[in-house]
C-alpha cells in the first residue's frame, strides 16, 4: 500500500459543494429541504453544510449497513450506529450527502432505506468527490470535484476533526 | 440427549463468529455486548414506515416448536420478518412426529426445502444442540428454549433490558432471580449471561425445594427468604411458577407460595427505590407476582417483550453464515 498526499483541500471542495447545493435548491425552488448524511463521512460533511445552509430541521443520519448488497458475502458490518431521521421524509425535499460517489452501491442502499421511512418529494445527491467507477446508473446532482483515479486507487475522507482527504493504492 | 461439553465450540466458527446460538456458556463478553449493540441499532427499524430491513432477504427461517409458546414464537417470527426473511412456523406436536417420524428425519426433510435457519424449542434438554450437530453446514440453529437447559435469547433480551434501564456497568448491580430456579432454563441462561457480563452480585431466591443442590457453585448467593433476598437489589428477575410443580411434592399450595415468595408492593419496597421488576412471561398473577407490581411503575415486563424482537433480530443476523466478527 502506497500513501500519496493528495492536493485536495476539503475546505475548498466543501465551498464548491455548498455553492452547487444552493444553485440546485434555487433552480428546483426548494423552500424547506431536509438534509441526511450517510454514516460516517457523509455525516461529517453534512454537519458543516447543514449549518452553512441554515436548515430548519435537525440533520438526519443514515447508516446503510442493513441495506448493503454485500451482506451475504461480508455479513454484519461491525460497529453499527443506527440511522436516525428526526423528521418525516414523506413529501419532503431531501438533500442526501456523502463523501465519495464511487460504485453507486451505497447510494442505492441509502435510497432504499430512505424510501422505507416514507416517500420523499425529491432527493438531491450532493457528494464531496464524484470519481469514476460507477457500477450502477447513479450520478450526483452536486459535487465538490470530479476525479479520475487508477483502478487500484481509493480516495478516503478521514475526520471528523480535521477533515482530510487521502488517496491510497490498494492491492486488487 | 444431554448437551456435551464440546457443544460450546459448536456455536462458533474457526474465526470465533457465531454459527449457531445454543447456549450462553462459552460465549465471550465481547460477543454478548455485540449482540446487544446490534439489537440496539435495530431500534430505528420500528420507526420506519416500512418496518423492515433487507438483511435476510431470500433466507428461510423455520420456527420448529415442539413445545407451546406464544411470546417466543411471535417475537422470533416478527424478528425474522423485520429482517425480510421468509418464515415458516411448524408446531411439530401436531405434525409428522406424531406419526412416528424421528427428529432427524424431520430436519432432513426441511433441509431439502433449502431452509437457512432453524429456531428450535423442545421439551428435551439438548435438542437444539442435537440438530446443530446433524444439520447441513450452511444451516444455522438457534435455541428457543430446550428442556431445563437453556433459553439464551430470553437471557439476552433480559440483559438488554437491564442495560437499557441501569446502564452498561453490570459490576455495580445487585440482582435477584426469584422463583423456580431448579427447573428454569431461563434462570440458568440468565446466570450464565450475568456472570459473563461481570454482574456485581447475583442472588437466587426460592424455597429450598426449588433450589438446585450446590447452587453456590454457579457463583450465586442463595436465599430462602424473599425479604432478605430482595434487600437493596437493583433488579428483580421473577420466574414463572409452572402450575405442574404444584401437583408434585415441591410446594404446598399456590396461596402458600404467594404468601412466602409472591412479589407484592410491600416486598418490593425492600429493594432499591429505583429497582426494576422483570418477568419472562406469561405471568401468573397472584401466584408469583401481584398485579399491582406487574402493572406498576417499576415493571419493565412489557418493555422486555419489545426488546425480545430487537435481540432476536440481532441473533438471527449475526448467526447467518458470513457474519462478521
Amino acid at each position: 500500500m502506497t500513501d500519496l498526499t493528495a492536493p485536495l483541500q476539503v475546505e475548498d471542495l466543501l465551498d464548491r459543494l455548498e455553492i452547487e447545493l444552493r444553485r440546485e435548491i434555487a433552480a428546483r425552488e426548494l423552500t424547506d429541504p431536509a438534509m441526511i448524511g450517510i454514516h460516517s463521512g457523509g455525516v461529517w460533511l453534512a454537519q458543516h453544510l447543514h449549518r452553512r445552509l441554515g436548515l430548519q430541521d435537525p440533520l438526519g443520519l443514515l447508516n446503510i449497513s442493513f441495506y448493503r448488497d454485500d451482506f451475504s458475502q461480508l455479513g454484519m458490518h461491525p460497529m453499527v450506529t443506527p440511522s436516525r431521521l428526526p423528521f418525516s421524509v414523506e413529501g419532503r425535499d431531501i438533500l442526501l450527502i456523502d463523501d465519495v460517489l464511487y460504485t453507486g452501491r451505497t447510494i442505492r442502499a441509502a435510497l432504499n432505506e430512505i424510501f422505507d421511512y416514507g416517500r420523499p418529494a425529491c432527493v438531491v445527491l450532493g457528494v464531496l468527490i464524484e470519481r469514476d467507477g460507477r457500477q450502477i446508473p447513479i450520478r450526483a446532482d452536486c459535487c465538490g470535484t470530479h476525479l479520475t483515479l487508477a483502478a487500484g486507487q481509493r480516495v478516503k475522507l478521514t475526520g471528523p476533526d480535521p477533515l482530510q482527504l487521502e488517496i491510497r493504492s490498494v492491492s486488487l | 440427549m444431554a448437551a456435551s461439553p464440546a457443544s460450546h465450540d459448536l456455536q462458533l466458527d474457526s474465526q470465533g463468529r457465531l454459527r449457531h446460538f445454543l447456549t450462553i456458556e462459552g460465549l465471550s463478553r465481547e460477543l454478548l455486548l455485540r449482540i446487544m449493540d446490534v439489537a440496539e441499532s435495530f431500534g430505528s427499524v420500528t420507526e420506519q414506515t416500512v418496518k423492515k430491513v433487507p438483511l435476510l432477504r431470500g433466507k428461510s427461517v423455520v420456527n420448529l416448536f415442539f413445545e407451546n409458546s406464544t411470546r417466543t414464537l411471535a417475537t422470533f417470527e416478527l424478528a425474522a420478518k423485520r429482517l425480510s426473511a421468509d418464515v415458516l412456523n411448524l408446531n411439530i406436536r401436531t405434525s409428522s412426529t406424531a406419526k412416528g417420524e424421528t427428529l432427524l428425519d424431520t430436519i432432513r426433510n426441511l433441509e431439502a426445502m433449502q431452509v437457512d435457519i432453524f429456531v428450535v424449542r423442545h421439551a428435551e434438554s439438548g435438542a437444539a444442540h442435537f440438530i446443530a450437530r446433524h444439520c447441513a453446514p450452511h444451516v444455522s440453529v438457534i435455541n428457543g428454549g430446550d428442556g431445563r437447559h437453556a433459553h439464551p435469547t430470553q437471557a439476552m433480551l433480559d440483559m438488554f433490558t437491564i442495560r437499557r434501564a441501569k446502564g452498561a456497568d453490570f459490576g455495580r448491580l445487585k440482582l435477584a432471580i426469584v422463583g423456580d430456579i431448579l427447573h428454569s432454563r431461563v434462570a440458568r441462561s440468565q446466570i450464565a449471561a450475568l456472570k459473563t457480563l461481570g454482574a456485581g452480585e447475583i442472588r437466587v431466591v426460592a424455597p429450598k425445594t426449588l433450589l438446585p443442590a450446590q447452587v453456590e457453585s454457579l457463583g450465586v448467593v442463595p436465599y430462602t427468604d424473599l425479604d432478605a433476598g430482595l434487600a437493596g437489589v437493583d433488579v428483580v428477575m421473577m420466574l414463572r411458577l409452572q402450575k405442574e410443580r404444584m401437583s408434585g411434592a415441591y410446594l404446598p399450595s399456590e396461596s402458600e407460595y404467594f404468601r412466602c415468595f409472591g412479589l407484592t408492593e410491600r416486598r418490593l419496597a425492600k429493594a432499591k427505590p429505583d429497582a426494576i421488576v422483570m418477568h419472562p412471561g406469561p405471568i401468573n398473577r397472584g401466584v408469583e407476582i401481584d398485579s399491582s407490581v406487574a402493572d406498576g411503575p417499576q415493571s419493565v415486563i412489557l418493555q422486555q417483550v419489545g426488546h425480545g424482537i430487537a435481540v432476536r433480530m440481532a441473533v438471527l443476523s449475526l448467526s447467518t453464515p458470513g457474519g462478521a466478527p
